[in-house]
């Protein structure tokens, strides 16, 4: 287990290396930075001040060493745009696209799960119909378009629900009385008017995830359905409840946490367009505002962060594995 | 030179006011919400010089010489200024001015304000150009400041229209990130900030000891929302009061909406196409080639006749018309009319196909030649349907053109390298013409500082020297005679090919009133509610 987990570790280090060398490539092949930032009406003196203030002046090589150099220290740079540490930015925002991505996850497997298991326990039945139906829908909408249909009705038309932005946020000890609500990490699922602006993002961002969880769950359970060890457990007269929820549904888990894990993932790394319809000052606006002017520093961070969470959620799903599968072994075959 | 046109209230009338709108119960109108649709980057008012940051920098803070609507120079922090010797400039400041933690405002404030330009670390874009042609600051009695300049300068009360001032005491050792977090945001403005949230919101309250007229509202919050469409609705749902950069394709929307109200005014930013003047006469441009596809051999843009022929194809009419849904005036210049250096006698941009075939035929090409025209997709306000359309356009008259919109980090930086043959790109204009005849009509040349985005190296002798000339002409009326005469002579020479000015355009709630501002910036001081 141990050999396991430094293995993968060491991986770790070298996506993280890699990474940021090819975003530094990248970067650099897309344009100038100094182009993007500096006003057009800056002279040629000014220009090349700008350039030599950046670290732009050195030759990218060297750039990318000063970086390494620093990276090690714990200073992943400073954003070029708002001049403050782009780790601390990135770590600003993340309150926000976290309480989204588990708001959505949450939703996801609140209303995927149960859906799905019923459309599987009785594929032809009207309801299962309607329900598979429906989740092509979720699949198939774009999420800008839906993003903007539930502000036109929910909030431009009805007016039950705040259009954008996030709103009045608290932190966890001053939500139960300990501290000024001000201070502290800020979440805004915590005050009404907070999971009022959340609704609507939350649910744009899940919609896509029900669906996958419902056709997942609904192919899992029609499988296992099958299978001898259920067929066993109904002759033995087991109670369909128990026969459901513990003999099929925990062998069915094992796709739907792979694919939630990953989603989950991807979700707080990139629900760029959710953000952006949304006014949501998340990480994914953020990314998407600091690649449109080049911030380099915050892109390569941004990124170097998200694929230490990607690992950390394979992990974490790897490990979930084998507490939901006895035959699923972590240690590494030759040790 | 010029005279007090707003006299300082004194603030026992400020505070008796308040107290008279308090009982009045205006209730209604006590906080307004503005949506802006590009992110604010900093609140230090010196370290990246850009139009959301200089709008938000004129809430809190104030300028020597301060803008109207119109762009037009009105006293400021500087009650009058005057020119004493040719390489002097004297202002005289506002007396019984107060920052906003109770400072008195005085000429130390200017002259260290002045002093920081240059040294804000790690600024992408700074404000050091503004303090450059000074070479000594002269505190003459602490409301009285004389700037000595290199050379004469006529440009100094216009620099200073883009200088915001801060507190010595306060500012004397803050970096931006102290500005960012409040500590060292304070000005002399009608509101100051007390929240910040980085390229999210940011939270005014009204600032009672203001001099000025006292703002209208107790609170304002400003918004950053990016994207248009997610603008607009939070508009039309009553989450915001005001949004700016209305997206054209919701104006006729809007505009039959009786909830909403829209303010507009011309701008000063021109839309123009840039055209390769780098390659001499017997060389090829990059993206020109003959009817076959092979390299010309020469370039035909350096031929007036060619330029103006393209110039000519352009129906600027239909693109403002069809386009930009009536939001641009066709142009023939870089301002627009009634702005310093706006040539009056240029002839109207003309639309005349048959004629620019004949000056094809004249200069060599009776059956055009091929091009690539070259713009950025994500800049300007439809930028890539315009250069689709102006494509079109040059092919009606046989100069094939293919079209390429890029995002602009890519294009830009091409476009600063000469790399294209025509391109579309916009400029935003100071208020006056000598700004754009340096930035971009006038050749190259670094130890001047001139022509940096002169991305077709336009080049022109008689141009120059006319510029030359203004520069250091401290005769008002001359030096307005001698832009004028550089940029007809550009403009007739089609050095560039302007197409329109665009229009600025916001929209406000019903019961809220906007001054729109002709330079683009959106301010929390130019919301009001509506008279009743």
């Amino acid at each position: 287990m141990t050999v396991y987990l430094v293995r993968r570790l060491i991986q770790a280090l070298f996506v993280v290396l890699a990474m940021s060398l090819i975003v530094f490539i990248g970067v650099y092949a897309i344009g100038d930075p100094v182009e993007i930032l500096i006003s057009p009406d800056a002279d040629q003196i000014e220009r090349e001040r700008a350039i030599r203030a950046l670290g732009l002046d050195l030759p990218l090589w060297q750039q990318y060493l000063v970086f390494l150099t620093n990276a090690l220290q714990g200073d992943l740079g400073r954003s070029f745009v708002f001049n403050e540490p782009a780790l601390r930015l990135i770590l600003q925002r993340m309150p926000a696209t976290l309480e989204l991505a588990f708001g959505a996850t949450f939703l996801a497997l609140l209303i995927g799960l149960p859906l799905g298991l019923y459309a599987g326990l009785r594929p032809n039945s009207p309801a299962s119909k309607t329900i598979m139906a429906g989740s092509i829908l979720g699949f198939s909408l774009p999420t800008f378009w839906v993003g903007l249909m539930l502000i036109m009705v929910f909030a431009v038309q009805l007016g039950w629900l705040p259009s954008t932005g996030r709103g009045e946020t608290c932190s966890v000890l001053g939500f139960i009385g300990i501290t000024p609500c001000s201070s502290g990490v800020q979440w805004s699922f915590l005050t009404t008017d907070g999971l009022a602006h959340m609704v609507m993002p939350a649910i744009n961002l899940a919609l896509f995830k029900i669906s996958l969880v419902i056709r997942l769950t609904r192919a899992g359970v029609r499988e296992t359905m099958l299978m001898d060890y259920v067929k066993f457990a109904r002759a033995k007269g087991l109670s369909p409840a128990r026969v459901t929820f513990v003999h099929v549904f925990k062998n069915i888990l094992i796709p739907v946490v792979t694919v939630v894990g990953l989603e989950l993932g991807s979700t707080i790394a990139f629900s760029v367009v959710t953000e952006s319809v949304f006014a949501w000052p998340g990480m994914g606006k953020l990314i998407i505002d600091s690649i449109n002017v080049l911030d380099r520093p915050v892109i390569v961070a941004y990124l170097m962060i998200i694929v230490l969470m990607f690992i950390t959620i394979n992990l974490v799903v790897d490990l979930t594995y084998s507490l939901l599968d006895p035959r699923v072994r972590l240690e590494n075959k030759g040790t | 030179m010029k005279r007090n046109l707003r006299r300082p209230k004194a603030a026992a009338i400020a505070i008796a006011a308040t107290g008279l709108a308090l009982a009045a119960g205006h209730a209604r109108a006590q906080t307004a919400t503005i949506a802006v649709g590009a992110p604010v980057t900093s609140l230090d008012p010196h370290y990246h010089q850009l139009s959301p940051n200089n709008a938000v920098s004129d809430t809190i803070f104030d300028r020597l010489v301060n803008t109207d609507a119109r762009a037009r120079q009105i006293p400021g922090l500087a009650t009058e200024w005057r020119v004493v010797e040719p390489t002097v400039w004297e202002f005289k400041l506002r007396p019984n001015v107060r920052f906003q933690n109770g400072n008195a405002f005085t000429a130390e404030d200017v002259a260290f304000t002045i002093g920081r330009l240059p040294n804000v670390p790690n600024s992408p874009s700074s404000y050091a150009a503004y303090a450059r042609p000074i070479e000594r600051i002269e505190i003459v009695d602490p409301l009285t400041i004389r700037f000595h300049t290199r050379e004469p300068y006529p440009l100094l009360p216009l620099d200073m229209t883009n200088v915001r001032i801060i507190d010595k005491e306060t500012a004397e050792s803050a970096t931006t990130e102290d500005f960012n977090s409040l500590r060292a945001a304070i000005g002399t403005g009608p509101y100051r900030a007390v929240s910040h949230r980085n390229g999210d919101r940011i939270e005014f309250e009204r600032f009672d000891g203001y001099w000025g007229d006292r703002a209208p509202f107790q609170r304002v919050n400003y918004r950053m929302i990016t994207n248009d469409a997610a603008r607009t609705a939070a508009l039309l749902a009553g989450d915001v009061d005001l949004i700016d950069q209305v997206p054209t394709s919701d104006l006729a929307k809007l505009r039959a909406d009786n909830r909403v109200h829209l303010s507009e005014t011309t701008g000063l930013r021109l839309i123009f196409l840039g055209l390769d003047h780098l390659r001499q006469a017997n060389e090829s441009s990059p993206f020109i080639t003959d009817n076959d596809g092979k390299p010309l051999g020469r370039n035909p843009l350096q031929d007036v006749r060619v330029r103006r022929a393209l110039s000519m194809a352009i129906d600027r009419r239909a693109i403002v018309d069809r386009i930009m849904e009536g939001a641009a005036t066709p142009a023939n210049q870089f301002l627009p009319e009634g702005v310093f250096g706006f040539v009056a006698d240029l002839p109207a941009p003309a639309y005349d196909p048959d004629g620019a075939k004949r000056l094809l035929a004249e200069a060599g090409y009776p059956n055009g030649f091929r091009i690539q025209l070259n713009g950025p997709n994500d800049r300007y306000i439809n930028d890539s349907r315009i250069i689709q359309a102006v494509g079109q356009m040059w092919t009606r008259i046989g100069v094939r053109t293919a079209v390429e919109a890029q995002p602009w980090t890519t294009f830009v930086g091409r476009a600063g390298r000469s790399e294209y043959s025509a391109f579309l790109i916009g400029w935003g204009s100071n208020p006056d013409g000598s700004h754009p005849l340096r930035n971009i009509m006038a050749t190259v040349n670094r130890d001047r500082g001139w022509g940096a985005s002169n991305r077709g190296r336009y080049s022109n002798p008689q141009v120059d020297a006319l510029l030359l000339q203004s520069l250091s002409e401290m005769d008002e009326a001359k030096r307005e005679q001698q832009v004028i005469e550089g940029m007809r002579i550009a403009m007739t020479d089609v050095g560039v090919i302007p197409l329109h000015i665009q229009t600025n355009i916001w929209a406000a709630r019903r019961g809220f009133e906007h001054t729109p501002r002709n330079d683009e910036l959106t301010r929390a001081q130019d919301l009001r509610p509506a008279a009743r």
